[in-house]
């Protein structure tokens, strides 16, 4: 199924790569580099599901998924980070701002592809 | 386009970023040293995050290993963890180094140097062991997740009864409470379901025991509780994942049963489960993430990549574009008087709109000069050290932008004043203090606009010039007449000289007197002038004039005969008429003319171009007075014509290299002109008249 998904990493190589996989399976996809950026893009455009970085310069990924949570059209929204980070600590950080999950770094298309069908 | 170039493409911004990663934590070790703050050691954190992240991402293990190591210390003192000590930042930066030398070997695809790297490894190990640290071990390509702790305790093959569904084959009975907030982030029951499954055959019930009055209902909690039965010798790792999310959103019980048992009924009643899973975890400090306003290393103001052959062939389209505007602009001259107004309005607007673009475009090509400055605070450091000198460096005007081109080549001779002024010029911390000097010397690196041109200068306060040892050194060297009488100007720009150096001692630094002429050499490719000015015991400033741009020159049209010249505005001091009694011929064909009370020598264009003039006569002509590395001639031309900018086209290229020209450009009426090389011009001439007098005039 197809949606629009927001990529968010302030490492160009990362947003090329998330890019070009998930446009090769049919997902339209908008880029961010930062948390900022992306909160400002869906202020006033609708996404189905953030795919986020963790570290970035701005605005990290955590602060951007507990902004984007009180926005109400953004309450039920999957929003996945990506992180590099298996600590624990880290994710549940992510989850009381109110991720859907995470992908852990790094990660191989297919994974990519296989974690995104979960939510979508 | 194919998976295969477009990994490669992706790779390649990957090395782009990675060197740019490294630089801003190069820049941000050397801030340190100043002073320890949260935000810089976050910007180093991060980029080393990111480069570790994407080369374990893009299969580049050796990478991502060795950032690990430095990832978690610059995270241990960015937690507060860590001390921020010199020891710390040196080893970082040796870190830096290794791995810009990795990364450079995997871009070259040729293997990284095991042994430094190991080397490394081992002493960012040591110093991570130093003080009580956190993993390791764990490589980052291992990063699974260990049990989470904090949340329900699973209770793997109870000895219990399995039920129905599962038929007495192998199977899992789950039981899975989900907390009333989980729906808020996302995570679908169903979904989680339909997850499971692809792992076997499902049996799900829900239990709506903790349902609410309708009154007490909110939409988005989560009420139900399930029990979940799946059939297949699945293994546990497998349903962990799925309720890996949601794990501290929930309680859950897993139970295998490994078949064979008689069926048993349906546990009736809620499952037991431990409080402590609805508690929240223990709260995150939450100063953990970084802080949202972290200023950006380097100067990254939301640029753009743009390959310089396509940003070329732009600007050689604006280039003709002007030619067509001046073209058009000489028809203004012969029309009717009402058609002229129009023709003439259109063609002020046809100027702006052409000079609005060129401006525009030649923008793109423009880098701010920091990307030259940046690497001196590192140079300073390490060459200060080495030398035993302390010194202050001071940057300013870093934002001052100039042509890519230009930038590219004037980083090295940069380079070499740089350290030419470590070396050389500032003196070691006694010697100061003994000359009433502060202990710490300083050098100053300044860029800034003046008159369409950019100033580079290198500012030392240490012990200048030694004009008699240079004088003398000269003299032993047969590059000075014996009994000649130098100026100060003339004496500072022997240090130019091929071959020429006054260090007593020849250091690894600097000393062996090359360099300063390539220098000289470097600048005056890029239509560029340096001066030197020094005071003995008081230090030496370095001047660099660079041109904004080398793709356009601001020229002043002249002519010879038929034929027009353009000589750069920049190079000409004024132009005069000449009286007959005050040129002087010398011995040797060369013609002097007192101009003021200097004597010049006269250069007469026709004859080194071959073409034929109004008139021979010095009086009927015009002497353009130039200047070319300190020195002054007269070019001899029959008139001045407009002065205008001109679209610098090499002859290099379209045909060859000529004595005496730097280029052509195409003119309004479509001639081609010839801009004169003015400083090739000073060689051309001395080489014809070939006076060793000449030289010291």
């Amino acid at each position: 199924m197809a949606g629009v998904i927001l990529a968010v990493d302030d490492s160009a190589s990362m947003r090329q790569m998330v890019n070009f996989t998930l446009k090769g399976a049919g997902y339209e996809v908008v880029q961010a580099v930062d948390g900022l950026e992306a909160l400002e893009y869906a202020r006033c455009h609708s996404v189905d599901l953030v795919l986020t970085d963790v570290n970035m310069p701005r605005m990290d990924g955590i602060t951007l998924v507990k902004e984007l949570r009180a926005l109400p059209s953004y309450r039920y929204t999957p929003m996945l980070m990506l992180t590099t980070e298996s600590s624990q600590d880290r994710k549940m950080q992510g989850k009381q701002a109110g991720a859907t999950g995470w992908i852990i770094k790094p990660f191989n298309p297919e994974q990519l592809l296989a974690t995104i069908a979960r939510v979508l | 386009m194919s998976l295969d170039l477009e990994m490669e493409e992706i790779h390649k911004i990957f090395f782009e970023e990675s060197f740019e990663g490294l630089d801003a934590m190069e820049s941000g070790l050397l801030n340190l040293d100043v002073n320890a703050d949260r935000e810089t050691i976050a910007t180093i954190f991060r980029a080393a995050h990111s480069i570790k992240g994407g080369a374990a991402t893009f299969g580049f293990i050796e990478v991502s290993n060795f950032t690990h190591g430095v990832e978690t210390l610059l995270d241990e003192m960015r937690n507060g963890a860590r001390p921020v000590t010199p020891d710390a930042i040196q080893l970082l930066l040796q870190s830096v180094d290794g791995l810009r030398e990795m990364v450079r070997a995997v871009q070259a695809k040729r293997p990284v140097d095991a042994k430094r790297t190991a080397h490394l490894s081992d002493e960012v190990a040591r110093l991570l062991a130093r003080h009580g640290s956190r993993d390791l071990a764990a490589a980052p390509g291992a990063a699974a997740s260990d049990g989470p702790a904090g949340t329900a305790p699973r209770a793997a093959g109870a000895p219990d009864a399995a039920p129905e569904f599962l038929r007495g084959g192998p199977g899992w009975v789950i039981e899975f409470h989900p907390h009333h907030d989980m729906l808020k982030t996302n995570n679908e029951p169903l979904r989680m379901f339909a997850e499971l499954e692809r792992l076997g055959a499902l049996n799900a019930t829900a239990d709506l025991g903790e349902l609410p009055p309708l009154s007490g209902l909110q939409p988005d909690g989560c009420y139900l509780r399930w029990r979940l039965e799946l059939a297949g010798a699945v293994e546990k790792r497998q349903i962990e994942e799925v309720f890996d999310w949601v794990d501290a959103n929930c309680a859950i019980q897993y139970r295998f049963f490994a078949g064979g048992e008689a069926p048993a009924p349906l546990a009736a009643g809620p499952v037991a489960l431990p409080a402590g899973a609805t508690a929240a975890p223990a709260a995150p400090p939450a100063a953990a993430a970084p802080s949202s306003a972290a200023p950006k290393g380097g100067g990254d103001a939301g640029s753009i990549r743009v390959s310089t052959t396509k940003v070329d062939h732009l600007i050689n389209l604006v280039g003709e574009l002007v030619i067509t505007q001046s073209m058009l602009s000489r028809f203004a001259d012969g029309c009717s008087a009402d058609e002229l107004e129009k023709l003439r309005d259109g063609l002020t607007q046809l100027t702006r709109n052409t000079r609005e673009l060129q401006e525009s475009v030649m923008q793109i090509r423009m880098l701010p000069i920091s990307f030259a400055f940046n690497r001196f605070p590192r140079l300073v450091h390490d060459l200060s050290r080495k030398l035993g000198k302390k010194v202050e460096l001071s940057l300013s005007g870093e934002g001052t932008e100039l042509d890519k081109t230009v930038l590219e080549k004037i980083a090295d001779p940069l380079v070499h004043l740089v350290r030419n002024a470590l070396d050389h010029g500032l003196e070691q911390p006694e010697v100061r203090l003994a000359a009433g000097k502060s202990e710490t010397g300083t050098i100053e690196l300044a860029a800034f606009h003046e008159g369409g041109n950019i100033i580079i200068e290198v500012k030392d306060d240490g012990s200048g010039l030694n004009k008699a040892k240079i004088l003398q050194r000269a003299r032993e060297r047969g590059l000075v007449a014996a009994d000649a009488e130098l100026s100060d100007e003339q004496i500072h720009n022997l240090i130019f000289a091929a071959g020429f150096s006054t260090a007593d001692v020849v250091s690894d630094v600097s000393g062996r007197g090359v360099g300063m002429d390539v220098v000289r050499r470097n600048i005056q490719d890029l239509g560029g002038v340096v001066q030197i000015s020094s005071v003995h015991g008081q230090g030496s400033t370095i001047r660099i004039r660079l041109p904004l741009t080398l793709a356009i020159l601001d020229g002043q049209l002249v002519r010879i005969g038929a034929e027009t010249y353009v000589i750069s505005l920049v190079a000409i001091v004024e132009t005069i008429q000449v009286r007959k009694d005050r040129l002087n011929a010398v011995p040797g064909g060369a013609e002097l003319f007192r101009l003021r009370d200097e004597y010049i020598p006269v250069v007469r264009l026709y004859e080194m171009f071959g073409v034929e003039p109004d008139s021979r006569a010095i009086e009927d002509g015009l002497l353009v007075v130039v200047e070319a590395e300190g020195r002054r001639f007269g070019v001899l031309v029959d008139d001045l014509l407009a002065q205008q900018q001109v679209v610098i086209k090499s002859l290099d290229t379209n045909y060859r290299q000529v004595a005496g020209v730097a280029g052509a450009t195409i003119l309004g009426d479509g001639t081609v002109a010839l801009i004169v090389d003015v400083p090739g011009l000073v060689q051309v001439f001395h080489r014809s008249v070939g006076s060793r007098g000449m030289l010291a005039a």
